[in-house]
């Protein structure tokens, strides 16, 4: 009587070609060049960072380009303890929610050059670029987010974003 | 013009980290299998079939009910397949219920599955996608920043969660087919394990757990017969709703969803409901991090905002406390978390409780129960409402 | 406003009162999913006046493994607005399976209207692997068969019966690009004789090139809407008559081939024989299958099959079954036919079938 058969390798490799589209084209070249590049919904004219084209509660095509601020607020965070496949950041690490200046939606980015014990909601910071000779058309060329010495933004003022 | 329709037969398998023994069809087939003669029927007497499941990379297997439509017993019967994010087994519940109600079916079996160890979820869950920030933490890390706002928003303080995720583990005790069984659990036990995403700790979060949870959904006279043939009361849904909103825009509250209180509402209206914690004997909500128990309170309605982790420190949500309204006496997702079946365990154990079956962690006189499932960034709910009595 | 058709199906007719559909093109490499999506949902509530507010449900379909990244149908809502909040469903299957789960909901009468969409590509990825994993994942995908391949093992068992040639699949393949020269949307139109595609080369015997469908990147977009709404909507709602849709064994081994009993049953169920049929629309990507499904649905030869080109001329994954109930419909609304068979599938081989007949009044 032979072992039963639990299990069986079935190795398998897709390999995909991207369209990011126009939107994100675009958002794309402003990083290529270290620039945020929002977006504004012609109907409800909320600025959207990341857009993939369209505004998720109307429906239609954000057309208007706006550059927005290097610098942003932490609407709020979490420290990351657990190691995941593809990381190579140092344990633990800061993810947190940033809001750009300009913009009306936050995104999720690194926080370094502050201990992991000092974070905290409110915290005023600035994005750090790679050299301009690495900047390409990616969110790598964004190395992370660190304080930029403002006091912290009050409640008020992003209380909205959470 | 809709339909009465109940859950007349219920089946699922014990959760595991790995089930190595059965194959995907092996493992819905025992699922499939116990609900269809839970109602005393053979699968000839099934006129539809509708499966779940969250993303298909989880086990590797593109649309996977297609090779699956035999052990699912639905060769020239009429089989869909629902994908709705973390809410997929609320929502192919709801489904197949759907096709009862609208009087085009009388028996439709429902089943939603996940068979993790088959691939790697955690890869699934991040594959590297261009244009999108490369900092993925899994799914924790992208609800404990969520969790931080409700701690401040409400002035919570830092142990509720950690109560939670006790009060649940000693739920799992008392039900078979939980995945975590952990005798020793204790608040020191949850605050000693890791801190995975501050303020997220190890065990405060789910498993991953391979595991299949299936129900038929009868007619009227459907359920008349199930009754005189298994002795088993139907459980009758009184109510079910689906809301979604976006993942992301401007002023969007993520702690509180508006889609969340939408749903309640539209559900509590169907249902009949004007005050959920008075009117609900029991519930079984979708908490996959040990926080959202208060925040789902608050979002359905069972106090004020800012006031769900009151109720949970108070242990109003407590089986073995004796609280008055009994949250996920399964164990919940916190205990067991095959994915796409999440959700339907949720309205398993609703059916199993009006039914009076559920063993050990039965509510007493549990007459009408309230099931939740959320998915995505928590843009996307199901919900329903069974009880004993007909509507 | 002329009443409503005697309905084989269900109890409250719903009828197809508006249907969008991008153009079809092997590979769309300037917009995301959203992107093609937007001005696709923008025609279909704007060819009958009413916004996203109007519709009470909203469903779509699409599938994961195209894009190679879980939860792709959650981006796509975006091209929708779902604010507030709206009650919204996704099925991991062709948008007419989509249209199905929301006429059931339009059975019970609580809402009036709702939208389908569907979209999907075929260009990101290799299409014939991507839809190897389609297969059982043990004893079949390993192996990595390939969706061409799997159809000529069907094409080759039909000419083994005696019932079809070569010369019957190329006259096939003939009609639809012929027919398709008159649809603007088709991907793959010509006008050429089954003598001349019959000395085209084996891609794998015995399918030549003109009997495999293009590949195509694209999505579609319908609003349904029940009774009076529906007239409110449209001058000549095709109204479902009939719906239904049934799956077979997914064991190659175990299924005749050559038939498609699914799509009998469904044809059965959805009143198909109950009167004569105008204009069918198929779902038949492969030439040869176009004939089993004549076969199977028991289509007279005077029904006009797939006048827009069907699944040869544009074939949209996760859309081509959901754009087949739209082409038919445009032939109910223009007077052009009474009574429309449409047909959508999904799985290998005509695994799964939904036939849905259409009726003006
Ligand atoms: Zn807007």
């Amino acid at each position: 009587m032979s072992e039963p058969v639990t299990m069986m390798a079935a190795p398998m490799r897709l390999d995909y070609v991207f369209t990011p589209g126009v939107a994100q084209g675009k958002n794309m070249h402003g990083l290529e060049r270290g620039v945020f590049i929002g977006q504004r919904c012609p109907k409800c004219k909320k600025v959207y960072t990341l857009s993939r084209g369209s505004c998720p509660t109307d429906g239609v095509p954000t057309d208007e380009i706006v550059e927005l601020s290097n610098t942003g607020t932490v609407t709020t965070y979490c420290v990351v303890n657990v190691p995941f496949a593809g990381q190579s950041i140092e344990l633990p690490y800061i993810c947190a929610q940033i809001l750009l200046d300009g913009a009306n939606l936050s995104f999720m980015g690194l926080i370094q050059e502050i201990p992991a014990g000092e974070i905290r909601m409110g915290l005023r910071v600035e994005a750090v670029w790679v050299p301009p000779d690495e900047l390409g058309p990616t969110m790598a060329s964004v190395k992370y987010f660190r304080p930029n010495g403002e006091p912290d933004a009050a409640f008020e003022t992003y209380k909205e974003y959470l | 013009m809709s339909e009465r329709c109940a859950v007349i037969g219920i089946g699922q398998t014990v959760a595991k980290s790995k089930r190595e023994d059965v194959s995907i069809a092996g493992l819905v087939r025992e699922a499939v299998v116990m609900a269809v003669e839970d109602a005393g029927l053979t699968f000839a007497d099934i006129d539809a079939v509708v499966v779940g499941k969250a993303p298909d990379m989880f086990e590797g297997v593109m649309m996977p009910e297609l090779y699956l439509a035999g052990a699912l017993g639905a060769v020239g019967k009429p089989m869909m397949r629902v994908h709705t994010a973390g809410s997929v087994g609320g929502s192919t519940a709801i489904v197949a219920s759907h096709l009862v109600a609208s009087g085009i079916h009388d028996r439709v079996l429902t089943v939603a599955f996940e068979k993790q160890s088959d691939s790697d979820a955690m890869w699934a869950l991040s594959v590297p996608q261009p244009f999108s920030s490369p900092l993925l933490a899994g799914a924790g890390g992208y609800f404990a920043p969520i969790i931080r706002a409700y701690m401040h928003r409400s002035g919570a303080p830092r142990d509720v969660g950690m109560k939670v995720a006790v009060k649940d583990r000693l739920h799992a005790l008392k039900n078979p087919y939980a995945h975590l069984h952990l005798p020793d659990i204790s608040l020191q036990m949850v605050e000693d394990s890791i801190m995975l995403w501050d303020p997220l700790h190890y065990l405060e979060s789910c498993p991953s757990s391979d595991g299949a949870a299936a129900m038929v959904i009868g007619s009227e006279r459907a359920a008349a017969q199930a009754e005189t043939d298994t002795g088993r009361r139907p459980a009758w849904i009184h109510g079910m709703a689906m809301r979604s909103e976006p993942t992301m825009f401007a002023g969007r509250d993520q702690v509180n969803p508006q889609a969340g209180r939408d749903c309640a509402a539209d559900l509590y209206r169907q249902a009949g409901i004007s005050d959920p914690r008075a009117d609900f004997d029991m519930a079984e909500v979708y908490v996959p991090f040990s926080w959202y128990e208060p925040m789902w309170l608050e979002n359905l309605g069972f106090c004020a905002e800012g006031d769900g982790w009151k109720l949970t420190e108070a242990g109003a949500t407590s089986l073995i406390d004796g609280g008055d309204i009994p949250w996920n006496c399964s164990g919940g997702v916190l205990s067991s978390n095959p994915i796409g079946a999440s959700g339907m365990l949720r309205f398993l154990e609703t059916a199993l409780q009006i039914r009076g079956e559920a063993g050990e962690h039965q509510v007493p006189d549990a007459r009408r129960a309230l099931g939740q499932a959320y998915g995505g960034g928590s843009q996307f709910f199901s919900m329903w409402v069974v009880a004993v009595d007909k509507p | 406003m002329s009443g409503f058709p005697a309905l084989t199906s269900g109890h409250r007719p719903v009828g197809v009162v508006s249907f969008a559909q991008h153009d079809n093109v092997r590979r769309d490499g300037e917009h995301n999913d959203v992107e093609m999506l937007l001005p696709v949902i923008a025609e279909v509530f704007g060819n009958v006046g009413i916004t996203k507010d109007d519709v009470g449900f909203i469903c779509s379909g699409s599938t994961d493994y195209l894009v190679g990244g879980p939860f792709s149908f959650v981006g796509a809502l975006d091209a929708v607005g779902v604010w507030p909040p709206r009650a919204e469903s996704h099925v991991e299957m062709d948008g007419a399976w989509a249209l199905y789960e929301a006429w059931v909901l339009l059975q019970e009468g609580e809402i009036d209207s709702a939208l389908v969409y569907s979209f999907g590509r075929s260009s990101p990825g290799n299409l014939s692997e991507i839809l190897a994993l389609q297969l059982d994942p043990y004893y079949m995908a390993p192996l990595w068969p390939d969706p061409c391949s799997l159809a000529a093992l069907q094409a080759q068992a039909l000419i083994d019966t005696g019932r079809a040639s070569e010369a019957d699949f190329a006259a096939v393949a003939a009609r639809a690009r012929r027919s398709a020269l008159g649809n603007p949307k088709a991907q793959l139109a010509y006008d050429r004789s089954p003598e001349e595609l019959l000395r085209e080369d084996y891609e794998v015997a015995p399918l030549r090139r003109h009997a495999l469908p293009p590949l195509t990147d694209g999505c579609a977009a319908i609003v349904l809407a029940a009774g009076d709404r529906a007239y409110e909507l449209c001058e000549r709602p095709a109204f479902i008559t009939g719906i239904d849709h049934r799956v077979e064994t997914h064991a190659l081994g175990a299924r005749d081939l050559t038939r498609s009993a699914s799509t009998t049953l469904a044809g059965q169920k959805a009143g198909v024989g109950k009167a004569g049929v105008d204009v069918a629309e198929l779902h038949a990507p492969f030439a040869h299958q176009e004939l089993i499904l004549v076969d199977a649905l028991g289509l007279a030869d005077d029904v006009e099959v797939s006048p827009s080109g069907g699944a040869l001329a544009a074939n949209p994954i996760m859309s081509a079954g959901l754009i087949r109930i739209g082409e038919a419909s445009t032939r109910i609304w223009s007077g052009l036919a009474d009574r429309a068979v449409a047909h959508a599938t999904s799985g290998p081989c005509l695994q799964q079938n939904l036939v849905c007949v259409l009726e003006g009044v």
